[in-house]
């Protein structure tokens, strides 16, 4: 490792793998930061070492990320694995911590890829041990080929929670219900991005798929929820819910026994790398989250920073490959290795395929919204897991004339903690822009500051 | 709570959780083998005391944060196993640890 | 007039004006900034401290002074009034000298602040061991501390919010998310133009930290405010190990530990950097060796507020009569003595014998 390169990525999933490997072939002395042991990111995690039967039951989808990390590890690039990036400021200044040391890294240009997390899904009990989320399931199976072992109940919404439940099928994990919290959209709104999505048609293919194979297997599947409630005392007893369609007609109460509960409601950017180089954030109100301003080359509004895949906001794991792609020919073209021409003629194909898996996002979008109930959860519920701190108190803030997070922070310790705001930063913002009346830009976002991972005081004092 | 798809065939390793020994497959995170193990609990959080165990198993949420060869408030779900590891629950805010 | 009082800032200065204005039932506004405005309150140590200050300037020794012993009182009326629990214990200060050089420097400081006070400020200078009789995590590479039992702290956020919530119930208007265009003095009044429109109030107090510089010029007052970051560490939860605060290192309530300080001159940036994160977290470990082992949770600069000298500025404009402005860094210490004497002064009914002394006159004087 070197204390400076051309080009630094971070994080190893496909957009940063592309990137790195891409960036390599052009000719770019570039290193790839990652916190894993292996190359995969979440969504290919541990791709490289999976053994049968497990990768039968992940799919041909995870199966995808072996040639990409293949590509990244004979393409040249400098892979600095097991490093989490503990600092990153306005001055690109970048701090890794490896193995309990701290070192410090420059480059000229700086491709940000770190990826997704789910959207926190805030509801009465999910602090409670037994309730994950739904991606922590899948983890579980990918790197430790774990699998509940009793009934599991999944609820929430979207595409990721439709696959675990067929993964979970192919190994033969007891599913006791599906709990399909996704507002009835409806439709009259599907229709308009119906014919931008049919390029896309594979995606709606395979979700039509995963829906028959959970109907075939005979799982419950529960439409039109609300009053989902985790219950138990020191952990998961019981899921509650109601389930009907409204309208007038008769809601039924539902009150199952579950010992695992995994909750899902889409993915989310994760945003603080970016947000700490300084890149200016917008607010996409079709996927109900905020999302880094970039062009087409994924360049942000700070000069040397160019973003690619979830961390810009959500694309999917194809479509984040593809950003990788052009981040790194326009960083290469920045850096003088790749002249206009040859950029953008190696760039045509490469924003062909984006736009193709571009094209099905507003249709998933408006097919999965997230139900307001777990995005301005009733006063009682907990909103921040760390603090402890619930919505109630976040609507007091508010009302005392708190108009943004960081305010409310302040007042409240919500945010304060370990994570650091990274499980109650959307939810907060949506809490107090609800109250007030402001828009989400308005109400704005947490500030982030550094560590970004954890750090002791003596590590940082031996930098 | 969790069990191995698969549970022949697989390099395991020992260490202790909360002074009891158990055998857990190389290679698997702290979090993970707290799982496996059927442990109910993995800390007590410092604010009201209420149970958890791990909920994102991605590094982002800290709620699974035990005291792993006598270091408290360490990730258990980014930390892998190792043979003899010594595995506590986290009651609460972190002793102070004498420096040597 | 639509107001007595308009406040220029909401954070712990002009809160504590606001507040205290109101309870003398003056009908005041504040016009306070957004949520990612400079905001030195929130940025604070959250020190009630009176070892050190003023050494070079007695008038200061003596206003801190009084403003600590006036806290007792000030927190019991507050916290009566408003439920907000803020934390506060006089429970004495400590500064760690780390060597002879510091030792010596420290303890002439602490000699001049006890003569300027006439005997009322009180402090011992500890040697190791009587230091580490009463705090036995500390490293034998300290020397030993000045220790004033008259020193204490406060949760810095909770006292800004209790003041919030003590203007609230004293019907004070609070306007959130202003920016302030222009202050007009016009037919006996003050009008301001912000965000929400036009105020109007009898008399306005610049209170807006490193804004007053701006305003003050419109309402005839050069106010010379100088930029000043600093930055400071937080760590995870630990056991209770220091039950009194030291100027570097300090305990909260909740069991983090709050770990300073820095001065720079960087102007209007309130970022963070390494090497000075770097400096603060080894002084720590020097300190506290056990620290090393524990983990950061958050890191963050903030800008202090301060004047040439780094004393308070207290200001009537000569040219706009009923044009205030407090100026100073302090917000924490000396918001007692703002709630109080300060807001009793600004609303006319007791002038603080002291109060000519943080005059900006004393900036003004031609070298002799």
């Amino acid at each position: 490792m070197k204390d400076h390169y051309q080009l630094l990525v971070i994080g190893a999933g496909p957009a940063g793998l592309a990137a790195a490997a891409e960036a390599a072939r052009l000719g770019l002395d570039v290193a790839l930061v990652d916190e894993q042991k292996a190359p995969g990111g979440q969504i290919y995690r541990n791709v490289g070492s999976i053994q049968e039967p497990v990768s039968t039951y992940l799919g041909k989808d995870y199966l995808r990320g072996k040639p990409l990390v293949e590509e990244f590890l004979q393409s040249g690039a400098t892979y600095i694995n097991s490093a989490s990036v503990w600092y990153l400021d306005e001055r690109l200044e970048t701090g890794l911590l490896i193995d309990g040391a701290s070192h410090f890294i420059t480059a000229e240009r700086l491709i940000l890829a770190t990826g997704a997390q789910e959207r926190p899904m805030p509801l009465p009990g999910w602090q409670l041990p037994g309730v994950m989320t739904a991606g922590a399931g899948q983890i579980l199976l990918k790197s430790a080929a774990m699998i509940p072992s009793r009934r599991v109940v999944l609820a929430g919404s979207g595409p990721l929670l439709l696959l675990i439940a067929w993964q979970y099928l192919q190994v033969g994990v007891k599913i006791g219900a599906i709990i399909d919290t996704t507002p009835g959209s409806g439709f009259s709104k599907l229709l308009p991005y119906l014919p931008r999505a049919l390029p896309a048609f594979d995606y709606l293919l395979k979700g039509l798929s995963f829906i028959l194979a959970i109907k075939k297997a005979g799982i419950p599947v529960y439409k039109a929820v609300a009053d989902l409630r985790a219950e138990g005392h020191e952990s998961l007893e019981s899921v509650s819910f109601t389930t009907g369609l409204g309208d007038g007609n008769k809601r039924t109460e539902i009150d199952m026994e579950a010992e695992t509960l995994l909750l899902h409601q889409g993915v989310i950017p994760n945003l603080r790398l970016p947000l700490a180089a300084g890149c200016e954030l917008e607010w996409d109100a079709l996927q109900q989250s905020w999302k880094i301003v970039k062009d087409i080359w994924g360049q942000s509004s700070v000069d040397q920073v160019l973003v690619a895949g979830d961390c810009a906001g959500i694309v999917g794991a194809r479509a984040g490959e593809l950003q990788g792609r052009l981040c790194a020919l326009q960083a290469a073209h920045q850096l003088k290795k790749i002249d206009l021409q040859p950029r953008d003629r190696a760039a045509t194909r490469i924003k062909r395929s984006l736009q193709r898996h571009l094209s099905i996002r507003p249709f998933l979008d408006t097919l999965y919204p997230p139900a307001k109930a777990y995005q301005l959860p009733d006063d009682e519920t907990l909103v921040c897991r760390c603090e402890e701190v619930n919505a109630g108190q976040i609507r007091e803030a508010a009302r005392m004339g708190c108009v943004g997070p960081n305010q409310v922070k302040a007042f409240t310790r919500c945010g304060m903690g370990p994570c650091q705001g990274c499980l109650c930063g959307s939810t907060v913002s949506a809490l107090i822009a609800d109250e007030t009346g402001a828009s989400m830009e308005q109400v704005g976002y947490f500030r982030v500051r550094p560590p970004f991972k954890p750090i002791t005081l003596g590590e940082l004092a031996n930098t | 709570m969790f069990r191995l798809v698969d549970e022949t065939s697989v390099d395991t390793l020992k260490l202790s959780i909360e002074g009891r020994e158990y055998d857990v497959p190389v290679g698997i995170s702290v979090a993970a083998a707290v799982l496996l193990c059927g442990i109910t609990r993995l800390r007590n959080t410092p604010v009201s005391g209420s149970p958890r165990l791990p909920y994102c198993m991605m590094g982002i949420c800290f709620d699974c944060l035990m005291t792993i060869d006598g270091f408290p408030n360490q990730q258990a779900c980014q930390l892998e196993v190792r043979e003899n590891m010594t595995i506590e629950i986290q009651q609460g805010a972190a002793e102070l640890l004498q420096q040597r | 007039m639509e107001y007595d009082f308009i406040v220029a800032g909401g954070g712990l200065v002009g809160s504590s004006i606001a507040y205290g204005l109101a309870r003398q039932k003056y009908k005041v506004a504040v016009l306070d900034g957004g949520d990612r405005s400079f905001r030195a309150s929130r940025g604070n140590f959250g020190l009630v401290w009176v070892q050190g200050k003023g050494w070079d300037y007695a008038p200061y020794a003596q206003w801190t002074g009084q403003a600590a012993d006036l806290w007792p009182q000030f927190v019991a009326e507050l916290v009566n009034e408003t439920g907000v629990e803020i934390d506060y214990q006089r429970s004495g200060g400590m500064h760690f000298c780390l060597n002879e050089a510091e030792w010596r420097e420290r303890e002439r400081e602490m000699e001049m602040v006890r003569q300027h006070t006439g005997g009322a400020f009180e402090y011992e200078m500890l040697d190791h061991d009587r230091l580490q009789q009463q705090i036995p995590q500390v490293s034998n590479t300290v020397l030993g501390a000045s220790y004033s039992p008259q020193d204490g702290h406060v949760n810095p956020l909770y006292l800004l919010q209790a003041l919030q919530q003590g203007m609230d119930a004293h019907q004070v208007h609070y306007y959130p998310n202003q920016s302030i265009d222009r202050i007009e003095a016009k037919q006996g009044g003050f009008y301001t133009h912000s965000t929400e429109g036009t105020l109007s109030a009898e008399k306005v107090v610049l209170c807006a930290g490193l804004d007053n510089r701006r305003l003050g010029e419109m309402l005839g007052m050069d106010i010379p405010v100088v930029v000043d970051r600093g930055q400071i560490m937080i760590t995870e939860r630990l056991q209770p190990f220091l039950n009194l605060p030291t100027l570097h290192v300090r305990q909260t309530a909740e069991g983090t530990v709050q770990i300073g300080y820095s001065h720079e001159d960087v102007g209007l940036d309130d970022g963070t950097s390494p090497s000075v994160l770097k400096k603060i977290a080894r002084r720590a470990v020097l300190m506290f060796p056990f620290l090393a082992r524990v983990q950061l949770v958050r890191a963050w600069g903030a800008l202090r507020i301060m004047t040439p000298d780094h004393n308070p500025i207290y200001q009537q404009s000569t040219d706009c009569p009923g044009a205030f402005t407090v100026t100073c860094h302090s917000g924490v210490t000396l918001a007692a003595m703002h709630s109080g004497p300060v807001a009793e002064w600004i609303g006319g009914s007791s002038r603080p014998d002291l109060i000519n002394q943080f005059s900006t006159d004393r900036f003004n004087v031609s070298p002799g």
